[in-house]
């Protein structure tokens, strides 16, 4: 119970099967990232890209999954995240403050950033409160694009480049580690160091699920005047929700940042809080194993068609007749009806949402 | 006369014109089981709500244990030890009945984020605490069987009494039951009249929105009526039941038609 309630019962009944799967599980991502190079270094790239993308929707998932508050301007704290490891290291102010110093800077504002959406909007729910946080990530957006004048802060729509990369123990993460005749090289670095992050991620969203926290969010998703009458803070619940959830963004922001070592406001626009939103809710929202699978599906897939679709065109007709971007667009609004028909609450739907959305048996 | 728990003094609450309480006051002594009744829209949910802290009052003042609870938000009367039901059940619907029990604990629980997340020794600790009492609760409501299904797929009457579980697991100092009976058939209605006075034995104070004219009669230590928003008696079950208003507003009415 303590430890192993996101576990399948069966599995927990049998823990040699369970490490095992887990060691295999461990073996498999840990050779990943090599496998993936022989294919070319932006495969590795592009998963990096992906984990990131897991990480935002994890932290969304808190926000929309969890407290059931809809955000749809959550890329603005991956933005904030961003823009304080840009500003802290780079040639743009001269500052070049270590990763593990900044990173926690990031969380800290992208945090504040989380309450000062949060507080005017407690009293706001549903289509409303969409709104409302929509106009919040597009403000963060226009003010970096703007704040060059009469300071110049972030370089406005040019953006800041050559961001320092992560440097950790010593091991920069910007360049190839030779170990005899083995060589890493960053991207792979950067590939583990995700990870490690992830994993961290995983598990703090597991644990805060099942918690005295965890429950009290439940109950204000449920029935929020029940909940105050129950005597539940839920001023200051769904605050740490929007705290919560900033944090993780900043944090992927502020990776981001270091892995890119190029920024601008063009990467934080609104589509790709519809996009964060769209893995949480298509792998099944409040489920953390759906939203990974959700935000895996949703930045690969793309990716793979970009580099199958025009080759299959050319074998097949001899020609490119769809470019990829536009056969994209279309999947994906195939995909929405097919999701909308048959699997309503995800991929893998959360038992409570499950419930919510099963019709009412009286 | 007893120590005075809850006092509502000169309250009044108006919606735009319509005043649904006008200078409304009764004292609920420690350990009583006080109820209020009155025809429907006397106000008696209004003051319910004014009570618990949902709605705002426009004058008078609600004292409980010594404090003034004017303005008070309903998790902090909650806190102070106020729980409450619901005349239509509001639980976590999509939560099990355990779930929802656990909830209710949140109140007089300390875990935070952080505790969450490192799951420390107090943090298990309270955890085990949480759900034991929570067994232990519908166990004393009698759903403890049920306690895995989801709140919306327990029967009516099991609906009622999980929701006065889950009030109860605030370690309420009064409990506040609106129309805790509506919906009961009679078998019913007589395990949830021995609940309510196993509840008053453990030295909770009771009060209690009914309908049901005989269960509140045989029930209430005193009994405060309602009618049009305005407190038309207040005393004894006996008195009540035989004071001439009463019986123009509502008993006499009600007795052959219950609402």
């Amino acid at each position: 119970m303590q430890y192993a309630t996101f576990l399948p019962e069966n599995l927990r009944k049998h823990p040699a099967v369970m490490w095992g799967g887990m060691a295999m599980i461990a073996i498999a991502l840990a050779a990943l990232p090599f496998v993936l190079a022989m294919g070319g270094m932006t495969w590795v790239r592009i998963t990096n890209f992906a984990i990131l993308f897991v990480f935002l929707s994890l932290g969304l998932n808190i926000v929309v999954g969890f407290a059931g508050l809809l955000d749809l301007g959550y890329i603005a704290f991956y933005a904030v995240g961003a823009y304080v490891y840009a500003l802290l290291a780079s040639p743009h102010f001269g500052i070049h403050l270590p990763f593990w110093i900044i990173l926690p800077i990031g969380a800290m504002v992208a945090c504040f950033f989380g309450v000062i959406l949060g507080t005017p909007t407690l009293k706001l729910r549903g289509d409303y409160l969409a709104i409302v946080t929509l106009g919040f990530g597009e403000i963060v957006r226009i003010f970096m694009n703007n704040l060059s004048e009469p300071i110049n802060i972030t370089n406005g729509p040019k953006g800041i480049a050559t961001i320092d990369p992560i440097k950790l123990f010593g091991m920069d993460f910007g360049n190839t580690t030779r170990i005899g005749d083995f060589a890493i090289p960053g991207l792979i670095k950067y590939y583990y160091l995700l990870l490690f992050i992830l994993i961290a991620v995983i598990v703090i969203n597991l644990r805060l699920q099942n918690s005295r926290i965890g429950r009290a969010w439940e109950a204000i998703r449920e029935d929020e005047m029940a909940a105050r009458a129950m005597g539940i803070d839920t001023t200051k619940l769904k605050l740490l929700a929007f705290a919560m959830g900033a944090s993780f963004g900043g944090i992927a922001g502020g990776v981001f940042s270091a892995i890119q070592g190029f920024i601008s406001p063009e990467s934080f626009t609104l589509t790709e809080s519809v996009m964060i939103l769209a893995m949480v809710v298509l792998g099944g929202m409040g489920n953390i194993w759906g939203v990974i699978i959700g935000a895996v599906l949703l930045s690969f897939v793309p990716e793979i068609l970009r580099y199958t679709v025009e080759p299959a065109q050319r074998w097949m007709f001899g020609r490119q007749i769809i470019e990829a971007e536009v056969l994209r667009m279309l999947l994906f609004g195939f995909a929405m009806v097919a999701m909308m028909l048959f699997r309503p609450a995800g991929l893998l739907p959360s038992a409570l949402r499950k419930r919510e959305l099963a019709p009412k048996e009286e | 006369m007893g120590k005075i728990i809850l006092e509502a003094a000169n309250i009044t609450k108006r919606f735009g014109g319509l005043t649904a309480l006008s200078d409304v006051s009764f004292a609920i002594e420690q350990g009583q089981i006080f109820g209020l009744i009155g025809p429907n829209g006397a106000g008696k949910t209004t003051m319910f709500n004014v009570l618990t802290g949902l709605y705002q009052h426009d004058e008078g003042t609600v004292t409980f244990n010594g404090e003034v609870l004017n303005g008070i938000t309903p998790d902090r009367i909650a806190g102070l030890g106020v729980a409450r039901t619901f005349q239509n059940i509001r639980l976590f619907s999509n939560l099990s009945a355990l779930e929802n029990v656990m909830i209710g604990r949140h109140v007089r629980t300390r875990a935070n984020v952080w505790g969450a997340i490192t799951r420390n020794r107090a943090t298990l600790a309270e955890e085990a605490a949480i759900e034991s009492r929570a067994r232990e609760l519908l166990d004393f409501v009698n759903v403890g069987s049920r306690a895995n299904e989801l709140a919306k797929h327990l029967s009516y009457g099991d609906q009622r009494r999980l929701e006065i579980a889950r009030a109860l697991a605030t370690d309420p100092k009064v409990l506040a039951l609106d129309e805790p009976a509506a919906g009961m058939n009679a078998t019913e209605k007589l395990a949830l009249r021995k609940l309510i006075e196993s509840i008053r034995a453990q030295g909770i104070t009771i009060l209690l929105i009914e309908h049901d004219v005989k269960l509140v009669m045989g029930l209430c230590d005193r009994i405060g009526v309602l009618d049009y928003g305005k407190k038309i008696a207040d005393g004894l079950p006996g008195d009540v039941q035989r004071d001439p208003k009463v019986i123009e507003a509502y008993l006499g009415a009600s007795m052959e038609e219950p609402a």
